[in-house]
């Protein structure tokens, strides 16, 4: 008898289906991936086991968990089931914890809960599980508040409650969807460490192949509520016989179709001012530009010889410190630096990725060159406009021509305001305010450039998806034909085929418009999709620099060695888990 | 932009009204408020009874039906005084609500734009406001520029203000971070702009349901203060004068200090549930589960 059967699980919530006749087994021992696009009914399957389904919700079919029927127990079975036979890994480490209690009050909870133990016993089992999720006592005793610890250090205490009581059957949720890839790597391993050892089941939810490939010995692909395909990974992966298996596994690998790099472009890191002359004249005129747009901003033939010599952006030395905290009355603890003495320039219609790992500074210093924190020390200088120390009334020239694309498609808008006065935001820095016809005609225009319609000017932000958030979040960066678009990991926040597609727009509107990209991430494949050149961050200061394929293939520091080191990759973990298998 | 606005409205004006009327504490509050209000706005019309005409023969009669509330130690009409008392009361707690929004919401996203020393010192400055008891210090304010309607108003206003100060600081502070806001400073808006355009539309929600619970808490210390003697003067009736008034009749004739008691009593409940309901309602996370 496995371990969980689910079997025809069919679940609707007030009404509207949401999942149809699922059928899943995990055996002991056995990790289960499933992966599907967001709204797929991958989390639900996931609470239904657990049975934590919102109010309003109504399952049928069967659930047998270790011979016990899940939709039928009564609450207080599934009490004492969830936690200790079974254990869930939540997605977002940051709140998944009580901010107000110590890590080892929260992993001895559950097992004084369930146990019954004393204080001092369910202490000391706390402190052996806080152990082998790799947080020793001399470092995270067990009086740590959640704030204290980081991203990954959480998601650890998170699978130690998880644990704590050896479930014998573990969910995880995206469990590493909110980590960098360095951090993802280590808590997966942590996962299999853990099922291993205790002959756990394991259900890994996740909608990276890559990683499902990586850990799981079989794969359950679902979409809209329906299990499309079941079977062992590597043979499910590799032959791809489901057309949605397939759609799936390519958008993961997808690489957006891009001009070749121009010589202007190999050399654009070395700042070689007359090719960058020439590149920029040819993004100028290649593709039509939308009517009303014509004029005020993008042909850049005016600008002057001197101007078209600068590069786009030029950052130099800059630094940022952060005030330290206060430890007593009279003393600071030092200024913690975010970036360290960074220098670097940009060329008209480069495209740039900026990698490195949570905390590295990278954001910081996306902040700084958007003009919306100030650095420390340095200069940064757009088209020779110095940023430092400007007012905003003589920053908005500069504004005019960069512009901001955010990771959370959800948080980028104001949910009061509709499309229109969204995307037409940035009109305000114009010179010349448009009137209302012509600004109706630009957002119009610009929509359709992103790919919406010109009638989604009427909607609300919360009536689209994520995919298309993320595509009106860019037509407000591009309304204004910036000359530079700094975007915040626009696309880790996205399905897999959603973010294929976000790229594609990119690439596109990189052809089209002759913008530059600043581009933040730490996922390489995204860096290897859509850029040019890369910069490797850590700790503050930039330690690898070059073209993107050639530090992606042959990292040189030890930063870009554990990056690439880390990065999922569904090809090499298909063919070292055919190899395993023989 | 007109045109589009009054397309839209229906549809959202819709969503709220469905939820709204899901909600029991905001019906009852609804239902309680709109009441008082009613009955203020025909006291100007018509009362039982003229609340200057003393009846000496008719002083203290208990209940009845020429009396429905029964008459006071003049020999007036309770109903007609706490009708004509439900005016002062609103009157007053409205005034002194507007006064603390209006002084004490600008000052609170103005400390959370800026923040820094100034953030600093109009916090502080709340702070000491907020540190006095709020009816104690209107007393003193009353004491010093004399007992009236308008300076108790200006008391009850001035101790509003470090509350919606704190509350808009508050919402507006939890925005300030948001994604949209960066985007919008990069857009090149300055604070005042994003405050206006949107820090505040997305806390008047908070504004809103702190305003009616400010107003319950106004109308009990209109009360407290002509209680006092030092709120609205004879002869203009209101209901803490008319509770002081019954105080040492209590024994004889209950009824005098009943009626304006339960006035004051079913107010403060209603507009307490409007505001309970108005914050159930106004929340979106609340809604979606529904």
């Amino acid at each position: 008898m496995s371990l969980l059967e689910i079997e025809k699980l069919s679940l609707d919530i007030g009404g509207i289906p949401i999942l149809r006749g699922v059928d899943l087994t995990i055996d002991q021992g056995q990790i289960m991936g499933l992966v599907g696009e967001s709204g797929s009914g991958k989390s639900m399957t996931a609470l239904t086991v657990m049975r934590l389904l919102p109010i309003g919700a109504n399952a049928s079919g069967r659930v047998a968990f270790d011979g016990i029927d899940i939709l039928g127990a009564p609450e207080e079975a599934m009490c004492r089931l969830r936690g200790d036979d079974i254990g869930m890994v939540f997605q977002e480490p940051m709140t998944a914890l009580n901010p107000v209690k110590t890590i080892g009050e929260q992993v001895a909870e559950g097992i004084r809960w369930h146990t019954g133990a004393n204080r001092a016993d369910a202490e000391a089992r706390a402190r052996a599980m806080l152990d082998r999720v790799g947080l020793p006592e001399a470092k995270f005793p067990l009086s740590r508040y959640p704030h204290e610890l980081s991203g990954g250090q959480r998601q650890r205490v998170v699978i130690a409650i998880a644990c704590a009581l050896k479930p014998k059957l573990l969910v995880a949720d995206e469990p590493t969807t909110a980590l960098d890839v360095v951090l993802q790597k280590q808590i997966l391993e942590l996962l299999r460490g853990l099922v291993d050892e205790d002959r756990m089941g394991l259900l890994l939810i996740s909608h990276d192949l890559a990683v499902v490939a990586d850990m799981s010995d079989r794969v359950t692909v679902m979409r809209r509520g329906e299990v499309m395909e079941e079977g062992e990974t590597a043979r499910t992966l590799s032959e791809q016989v489901h057309p949605y298996t397939r759609q799936l596994a390519q958008a993961s690998m997808h690489v957006p179709k891009r001009r070749p790099p121009s010589p202007a472009r190999a050399k654009a890191l070395d700042a070689s001012p007359p090719e960058g002359v020439e590149e920029r004249r040819t993004a100028a005129t290649q593709g039509p530009l939308p009517r009303p747009l014509q004029g005020e901003r993008w042909p850049a033939k005016r600008d002057g010889e001197e101007e078209e010599r600068m590069p786009l952006l030029e950052v130099s030395s800059v630094i940022k410190d952060y005030p330290g905290r206060r430890s007593s009355l009279f003393r600071k603890q030092p200024p913690f630096r975010a970036v360290d003495d960074v220098s670097f320039s940009l060329q008209p219609g480069q495209s740039v990725a900026l990698v490195g790992r949570s905390g590295c500074g990278k954001s910081t210093l996306a902040r700084m060159i958007l003009a919306l924190d100030r650095p420390t020390g340095g200069d940064i200088s757009l088209l020779g406009q110095s940023l430092a120390g400007r007012s905003e009334t003589e920053l908005r020239p500069s504004r005019r021509n960069m512009q901001v694309v955010f990771q959370d498609p959800y948080g980028s808008f104001d949910p009061r305001h509709k499309v229109e006065r969204l995307v037409g935001e940035p009109l305000h820095l114009l010179e010349k305010q448009p009137g209302a016809k012509e600004r109706r005609e630009m957002i119009a225009a610009t929509l359709a450039e992103v790919g919406l319609s010109p009638s989604d000017m009427d909607k609300y932000p919360h009536e689209f998806s994520g995919g298309q958030r993320q595509r009106i979040s860019i037509a407000r960066a591009v309304i204004t034909r910036p000359k530079l678009i700094v975007a915040d990991e626009p696309v880790s926040a996205l399905d897999v085929s959603i973010r294929a597609q976000i790229l594609d727009l990119f690439a596109d509107l990189n052809q089209k418009l002759g913008v530059a990209y600043i581009f933040i991430t730490h996922d390489l494949t995204v860096a290897r999709a859509i850029t040019d050149d890369v910069m490797v961050m850590h700790e503050g200061r930039i330690v690898e620099r070059g073209r993107t394929g050639e530090i992606l293939d042959h990292p040189q520091s030890d930063a870009a060695k554990a990056l690439v080191a880390a990065a999922p990759d569904l090809h090499r973990a298909i063919a070292r888990r055919l190899e395993m298998q023989g | 932009m007109s045109d589009t606005f009054d397309r839209d409205m229906p549809a959202r004006l819709g969503d709220f009204v469905r939820a709204a009327l899901a909600n029991r504490s905001f019906v009852v509050g609804l239902a309680i408020t709109l009441a008082i209000a009613l009955m203020a706005l025909v006291s100007f019309a018509w009362t039982p009874y003229d609340v200057a005409d003393l009846v000496v023969s008719d002083r203290m009669k208990p209940p009845s039906g020429a009396h429905w509330f029964g008459t006071d130690h003049f020999g007036r009409d309770i109903l007609s005084m706490i009708m004509v008392g439900s005016r002062n009361s609103i009157a007053v707690a409205l005034v002194a609500v507007g006064i603390g929004m209006g002084i004490g919401v600008p000052l609170g996203c103005w400390a959370a734009a800026r923040g820094g020393w100034l953030d600093e010192a109009i916090m502080r400055l709340n702070d000491i406001v907020f540190a006095f008891p709020a009816l104690l210090s209107a007393i003193m304010i009353t004491a010093i520029f004399g007992p009236g309607a308008v300076n108790a108003i200006i008391a009850i206003g001035i101790f509003n203000i470090p509350v919606f100060a704190r509350v808009s600081r508050a919402g507006a502070l939890a925005l300030w971070p948001r994604e949209f806001i960066l985007a919008a400073r990069a857009s090149g808006k300055g604070a005042t702009l994003i405050t206006v355009e949107h820090i505040f539309p997305n806390i008047a929600n908070l504004l809103l349901v702190q305003g009616t619970i400010q107003f319950a808490l106004g109308v009990l210390a209109e009360a407290g203060l002509s209680y006092l003697g030092l709120g609205a003067q004879p002869p203009m009736p209101s209901w803490g004068r008319m509770l002081f008034d019954a105080q040492t009749r209590m024994v004889v004739a209950p009824y005098m200090a009943i009626f304006p008691g339960l006035a004051i009593v079913v107010t403060v409940l209603g507009l307490n549930l409007l505001g309970d309901g108005l914050s159930d309602v106004l929340d979106p996370k609340l809604r979606r589960r529904r």
